[in-house]
């Protein structure tokens, strides 16, 4: 039996949505896992320390800082989920903007806010364990890390560029074939190439894979028709911190 | 070399035939078809799937279907998809295992395929990819109980290769365009004077499904017409490996500048790996369910693009792209030599084509010997 | 039975070596695999958790011995294994240490930490034969004291052989030499010249070592080292036990000196 527990920061909640789309497979193991804490699905809350914390979103605010110590301190394992926990998130498109400014536009009483002016990864507050990339992530990344965590293996969470999984579905790459822009070979793995799947080029929610060649996408992109903003604008789509460096100033 | 017997002649209406006979005999016709702008192999439930009319333009990093008015079904080359994908699939359960109640444990060996598949219309340098895996994986001292599975028993139509793309290069491996050996039955695509094909036999199973065919013996004519596309073809070819023994290329250029440069380019997407008909290597890894008392043991494709492939205690020993490069190159023209008694590479083209960043394994060929060149005393 | 399924074998022995390293002893629970020579390698497996290349570090009667450190999460496993548990077993795979071709040599066997599991069976057959072979130096280096393997056995060996061993770091009252186990080459009472060497460990270790063997006048020809590459199916059928042109489950681990020299000279091969 191990403790579960689920935590949101600064997010959307759907990549704990995508919890609450195993559930038939979480029936499967209602008694070797012990939901301790998951607001989204239940009001029960059973206090600490928990055997596995999943973590959604962001740390936007200074008492979401000190939670975040809390809960790492309260945790074995502790598992972040998805861009936001990740890289900050859409919302760390404010790191490198005038926060006030950002809300003054979109709140009518912006003195109400009580936030910090960064948007940051889980990460870069606590050790993290493991990371779940993606907005959202995947379930079967999810399902692999839960059941790897009961066995006692490693989770199988590839680091390689998301052109392995497109090559072994069977796609057909949108780049070579149809010129489509994509970030899929200097993205993580992991989605199964769901976009690729559906000739979109990837946009690269994954944030980058293990040895991203920055200057080499952008070539590849500037040779199917963007411009230096429309390369930025890939980039910052969703993992925008954890995409600073491979962008870099080669758009 | 070429049979024997008269080759037999046969109608463009005749490939309908020639899917019913197959599939009357127990077949899975795996055929070229037209999908999501590209000619990729599938398993086909008749010739009307067949990619008539379509051809195929690539060039490094290119790849675009294009429509033609002579009806043409065998004129495309380098398609993303190779006969390795039915034979070695990209994923196959090697074993499973379950733990009993009394801490023993039960053990499956992979599940054999209930099919049996016929290519149709695959080119002689996919014939000789298959020759290739087929040593690789079933030629050592450990038969791939996977790969055999599929390939024990398959039968083969190939295609000669009449329209080359422009980023093959059979020529220079010796692998094509025309067909020599590995197949039951090999028919060249004849379009001046007529949409036909010119079909011979390679092996008692292939003699015995053309007889079968309607089909009328070939006359002089039609035979000296199948020769000269075939050696038009082999004319076309417009991209070729140094003239020279590849695996000493290889070894001697080990310490070479270029990898530094062509690591400049290269994304380590893999998907060269991915497309190479006879890149074989793979990964395995565990797979549990929630109850744990179930295992898999599953493989699927992998590449020595990615970091974890050379992963020791310790670290990766291929960190940088320059290593990276070296390896699969070096494996596929030079080490493959040592290793299987043949090369690695067939000349297809597909890398090339399919490198979204266009790097050529020609050019590559060719700097490495030029820089070798520079270096000689 | 073929190579691709584990075969089930019972822990029927479980000693331990270290803090985290065990030797275990392997019964089979039905039909027996092949019997295992000096060098060569199991791929073992933990149920559910995976499974890794292991060599064989001797054997008792018929059951082969496995020595295994704790360092990631399958060998954690087969680590936390009690007696009694199943784990599974494929090979032998890979080639074996050239032991009959040191008949009337003098012996030279160098280890760097778990290098030394490899190597024993080579020391047990040298010393069950002793009166084939010249002097025997064993020389084992470890980072610290509480590393060092075998301790039992080394006593053992030390009545029929020189047995010398270093650490990287002294601790524990450790009054032995402190440094590379290199350094302990040119100490050894043996012919270099007329000498066969066994070498197993890191692979700048060997490197070095190697070396400082030929620079003692240790013939290339007769060095033998054991390679280490990422071996994964142990069949040769997954590419990743590439080392240049060898595929190290199918022509190595050990292969003679000769041969790695030139692989082992270039980074990141």
């Amino acid at each position: 039996m191990i403790t579960l527990a689920v935590w949101k920061f600064a997010s959307c909640d759907g990549c704990q949505l995508s919890l609450l789309d195993c559930e038939d497979e979480l029936l499967a193991v209602a008694g070797q896992v012990r939901i301790a804490h998951f607001l989204e699905a239940s009001r029960e809350v059973l206090p600490g320390p928990y055997d596995v914390s999943l973590v959604e979103g962001s740390i936007t605010t200074a008492a979401d800082a000190e939670r975040i110590r809390a809960i790492r301190d309260a945790s074995r394992v502790l598992v972040t989920l998805g861009a936001c926990a990740n890289a900050g998130g859409i919302q760390a498109l404010r790191n490198s903007a005038d926060v006030a400014e950002y809300a003054s536009a979109v709140y009518a009483r912006p003195d109400y806010l009580d936030t910090l002016a960064t948007s940051t990864p889980i990460a870069a507050h606590v050790d993290v364990d493991y990371e779940l990339h993606g907005c959202p992530i995947d379930k079967g990344q999810l399902l692999e890390t839960i059941t790897a965590l009961l066995a006692g293996r490693k989770p199988n969470l590839p680091a390689h560029s998301v052109c392995f999984d497109c090559k072994r579905r069977n796609n057909v790459c949108v780049v070579v074939a149809h010129g489509e822009p994509c970030l899929g070979p200097v993205t993580r793995a992991g989605c199964g190439a769901i976009c690729p799947a559906f000739g979109r080029g990837c946009f690269g929610c994954f944030g980058p894979a293990e040895t991203p060649n920055g200057p080499a996408e952008a070539d590849l992109l500037r040779a199917h028709g963007m411009s230096g903003d429309d390369i930025r604008r890939l980039y910052r789509t969703f993992t925008v911190s954890a995409f600073a460096e491979v962008a870099g100033d080669a758009s | 070399m070429r049979s024997e017997e008269t080759p037999r002649l046969i109608g463009a209406d005749g490939l309908g035939a020639l899917f019913t006979a197959l599939r009357d005999r127990g077949y899975t016709v795996v055929g070229p078809t037209l999908r999501d702008g590209a000619v990729v192999l599938a398993e086909l439930d008749s010739a009307g799937q067949l990619p008539s009319g379509w051809s195929a333009d690539t060039e490094a990093g290119r790849y675009r279907s294009r429509r033609r008015e002579d009806g043409a079904v065998f004129a495309h080359c380098a398609g993303p998809v190779s006969a390795k994908t039915f034979v070695h699939p990209p994923r196959a359960r090697l074993w499973s295992a379950d733990r009993n109640p009394d801490g023993s444990v039960s053990a499956a060996g992979p599940d054999a395929p209930a099919k049996r598949f016929a290519f149709v219309g695959v080119h002689p340098c996919d014939i000789a990819a298959l020759g290739v895996l087929d040593r690789v994986l079933a030629g050592g001292e450990h038969p791939d109980p996977v790969y055999t599975a599929r390939r024990d028993g398959t039968f083969v139509v190939v295609a000669e290769c009449t329209e080359p793309a422009a980023t093959c290069f059979c020529t220079s491996m010796g692998t094509g365009p025309a067909a020599t050996a590995g197949f039951d039955i090999a028919i060249t695509e004849l379009l001046d004077g007529g949409h036909r094909f010119l079909a011979r036999g390679g092996s008692p199973a292939g003699t015995e499904v053309l007889a079968a065919l309607p089909s009328v013996p070939a006359g002089a004519e039609d035979t000296a017409a199948a020769t000269a596309a075939v050696e038009r073809a082999a004319a076309a070819i417009s991209r070729h490996m140094p003239d020279e023994p590849l695996p000493a290329l290889m070894t001697a250029s080990r310490e070479s500048p270029r990898w530094a440069d062509v690591a400049s380019r290269c994304l380590t997407c893999g998907n060269c790996t991915m497309v190479c008909p006879t890149c074989f290597c793979t990964s395995t890894e565990d797979v549990t369910d929630l109850t744990g008392q179930h295992t898999e043991h599953q493989r699927h494709w992998d590449s020595c693009f990615s970091l974890d492939f050379s992963y020791l205690h310790g670290g990766p020993v291929r960190t940088s792209t320059a290593s990276r490069y070296r390896q699969w190159m070096s494996h596929k023209l030079g080490t493959w030599q040592e290793q299987f008694g043949m090369s690695g590479c067939v000349g297809c083209g597909r890398c090339i084509a399919w490198c979204p960043a266009g790097i050529d394994i020609t050019e590559e060929a060719a700097a490495l010997a030029a820089a070798r060149l520079e270096d000689a005393p | 039975m073929n190579a691709v399924v584990p075969v089930p074998h019972r822990i029927v022995d479980r000693r331990v070596d270290t803090a985290d390293t065990v030797t275990v002893e392997l019964a089979p629970v039905g039909e027996a695999l092949p019997a295992f020579r000096p060098g060569q390698f199991a791929m073992l497996t933990a149920y559910g958790i995976g499974d890794v290349p292991i060599s064989v570090s001797g054997r008792h009667g018929a059951r082969p011995l496995h020595t295994i450190r704790a360092v990631g999460a399958v060998t954690r496993a087969l680590h936390d294994a009690a007696p009694g548990d199943v784990i599974g077993v494929r090979g032998p795979f890979g080639t074996a240490w050239d032991v009959a071709s040191a008949a009337g040599h003098d012996v030279i066997v160098v280890a760097g930490g778990i290098g030394l599991a490899p190597l024993r069976p080579v020391v047990e057959r040298v010393l069950a034969d002793r009166s084939a072979f010249g002097r025997v130096a064993i020389l084992a280096g470890a980072r610290e004291p509480a590393e060092l393997l075998y301790a039992d056995a080394r006593r053992q060996w030390a009545t029929q052989a020189q047995v010398r061993t270093t650490v990287d770091r002294a601790a524990d009252g450790w009054k032995g030499p402190v440094g590379l186990v290199t350094a302990l080459i040119p100490g050894m009472d043996v012919d270099h010249a007329a000498a066969a060497a066994f070498v197993c460990g890191p692979e700048a270790m060997m490197w070095f070592t190697v070396q400082a063997l030929l620079e003692r006048g240790v013939p290339a020809a007769r060095i033998q080292v054991s390679l280490e590459r990422n071996m994964r199916c142990g069949l040769g059928w997954c590419g990743h036990c590439q080392l240049g042109p060898l595929l190290l489950c199918r022509d190595g681990p050990v292969v003679g000196y000769p041969v790695a020299e030139p692989l082992m000279r270039v980074r990141e091969l």
